[in-house]
């Protein structure tokens, strides 16, 4: 069944949209990443414009995040505290980061930067989720098989303390808010949501526990996603709502799938998962700068006369 | 009524010998919400005085449909430490969204140089035209033509015109169902020995009309409310979807 998109102005098949919608969805509730990284290469590939992809796809992911929000908040896995926090940061973040985008694109090449920023962003952090979690997959295994114990970093012997009850943590605000700001400047370079920086930061530069992670993600995503989404549809015009919720109907679904596997599961197997998608994604974004294009000219329009 | 007008004023311009009457199948396309493209006859007749001429080359038919234009920007890709890099950015003027021509027969032989020169007919000379310098840019313009030929939006369809006795002409032309509103001028050629003896032109407008139009008029008009309305409806969704599936735990 097709459908014409009215901002889009492409005809799309509706159940190939509810589909993709409800993939991200199930990546969304299980892993708590907006998947802002996956959706908008996906629907290129489904012939949306770019423009429209990349403002439609924050709308879609704050639906999306919303709906896994709720299953984790009656799972008592937010910790509302530290997602405030976080989210200061980020939009501080993303108002440095807007700056430093508008600067770089005044310098050209802004393009390159950031997929090379992509490649060497999720090949680190991908890298060390996977080592990390195969280790504790395989210690897990071992019967008899010590707890490690929680690492004192200089991280906790930084002033401002507060208690963040749900991650069991007592640490200065000063390392969340941090995060939050470098994931908020990478968040508008890169035009993504930045749940898959945000998620591992929190389990190995805080120490906060997997489950609760999750959660904490998607609170802050929301938020980000929100106010990306009003940016597009102020200044391009470029959020389609029927697109929108084609993905949103497919994505709040599959949100709610994506929650309950997520709980299911063991959370060194959750971060292995995750760090497998990360790595994916960064080969084949790796793939695209140094493999030669079947066609070396690329078309990007600019205005509508 | 215009018709007969054309047919009247033809009779009253002996200097030309030759000369089109057209039809169209529908001169307005409107984009509803199932919209997947839409078939356009184009059709006509050329109308004469005196019988053709003896010993004259065969007369030949091209058709045009063009698009409303963009500006696009056309970068070429190059190695640089082993990473492909976009490099050399030229902007083009007056691309077209849409152009199709179609031809009774090959379009070198129905059309000679100079004339499309003149007209700017093929694809390449009509993106030339809307100002673009044909030494820095040939070759953008022509990636942008093969791309866009890829995608199927820029199309030559040769011996896609039927030509009966010299008289009757007709060819149907398929939108894609990925079409941009606007207006879609439409020019028929009639050549012999490559020469053009008479053009015509005119307008098919495509629409948007209905639910479509309303959400085009409402994005662009009323733009910080539209931001909010989809803000408030992808809350909504999460909401109900979370909602529906509270009973369903573990």
């Amino acid at each position: 069944m097709q459908l014409y998109l009215p901002i889009a102005e492409v005809s799309v098949n509706i159940f190939l949209i509810l589909g993709l919608g409800g993939l991200v969805g199930v990546l969304s509730g299980m892993f708590g990443v907006g998947g802002g990284f996956l959706i908008t290469p996906l629907l290129f590939l489904a012939g949306i414009p770019p423009a429209v992809a990349v403002a439609t796809s924050t709308n879609q992911i704050v639906a999306s995040s919303f709906s896994a929000l709720l299953g984790h908040l009656r799972r008592r896995t937010v910790d509302i505290a530290m997602g405030s926090v976080l989210l200061a940061g980020g939009l501080m973040g993303s108002a440095l980061g807007i700056v430093v985008f508008n600067w770089l694109k005044a310098r050209g090449q802004v393009d390159l930067l950031v997929e090379l920023s992509y490649v060497i962003f999720l090949g680190t952090v991908g890298a060390m989720m996977f080592v990390e979690s195969l280790n504790a997959l395989i210690k897990s295994r071992r019967p008899g098989a010590r707890p490690k114990r929680r690492k004192h970093y200089w991280v906790h012997a930084l002033p401002l303390k507060m208690k963040f009850r749900v991650s069991g943590l007592y640490i200065s605000a000063i390392p969340p808010l941090l995060v939050g700001l470098s994931v908020g400047v990478l968040a508008a370079i890169m035009g993504v949501g930045g749940g898959f920086v945000m998620v591992p930061a929190m389990i190995y530069l805080l120490g906060m526990p997997t489950k609760v992670v999750i959660g904490t993600s998607l609170f802050q995503i929301i938020f980000v996603t929100g106010f990306t989404t009003m940016l597009h549809a102020v200044t391009n015009q470029t959020v389609d709502i029927a697109l929108a919720l084609l993905l949103i109907a497919g994505g709040v679904i599959g949100a709610q799938f994506g929650t309950r596997i997520g709980a299911r599961m063991k959370a060194e197997q959750l971060r292995i998962l995750l760090a497998l998608l990360v790595l994916a994604v960064c080969g084949q974004l790796a793939l695209g700068l140094v493999l030669e294009p079947s066609e070396l000219y690329e078309i990007q329009p600019v205005t509508a006369q | 009524m215009i018709r007969l007008a054309l047919l009247l004023l033809a009779l009253a311009s002996p200097a030309r010998a030759e000369e089109i009457v057209l039809g169209l199948s529908r001169d307005q396309v409107a984009i509803t919400a199932t919209f997947d493209g839409s078939d356009i006859l184009i059709f006509g007749a050329v109308h004469r005085e005196a019988p053709p001429p003896v010993n004259a080359d065969p007369l030949e038919v091209v058709v045009t449909v063009a698009g409303p234009s963009e500006t696009a920007v056309v970068h070429r890709k190059e190695r640089r430490a082993g990473i492909w890099v976009n490099t050399d950015p030229v902007t083009i003027k007056g691309a077209p969204t849409f152009y199709a021509v179609a031809t009774t027969g090959p379009l070198d032989d129905v059309l000679g140089i100079t004339e499309d020169l003149r007209l700017a007919i093929s694809t390449s000379r009509a993106i030339r035209a809307a100002g673009n310098r044909a030494f820095e840019t040939a070759d953008h313009v022509a990636a942008l033509v093969r791309i866009r030929e890829a995608q199927g939006v820029y199309r030559l369809q040769e011996g896609a015109v039927d030509l009966d006795r010299e008289t009757l002409f007709r060819t149907a032309l398929a939108l894609p169902a990925d079409l941009v509103a606007g207006n879609y001028t439409t020019r028929i050629f009639l050549t012999r020995g490559g020469k053009v003896i008479n053009s015509y032109e005119t307008v098919i407008g495509v629409r948007k009309v209905g639910i479509e139009r309303w959400m085009f008029d409402f994005a662009q008009e009323r733009a910080p409310l539209y931001g909010l309305l989809s803000l408030v409806l992808a809350i909504a969704a999460g909401w109900a979807a979370s909602a529906a599936f509270a009973g369903w735990r573990r």
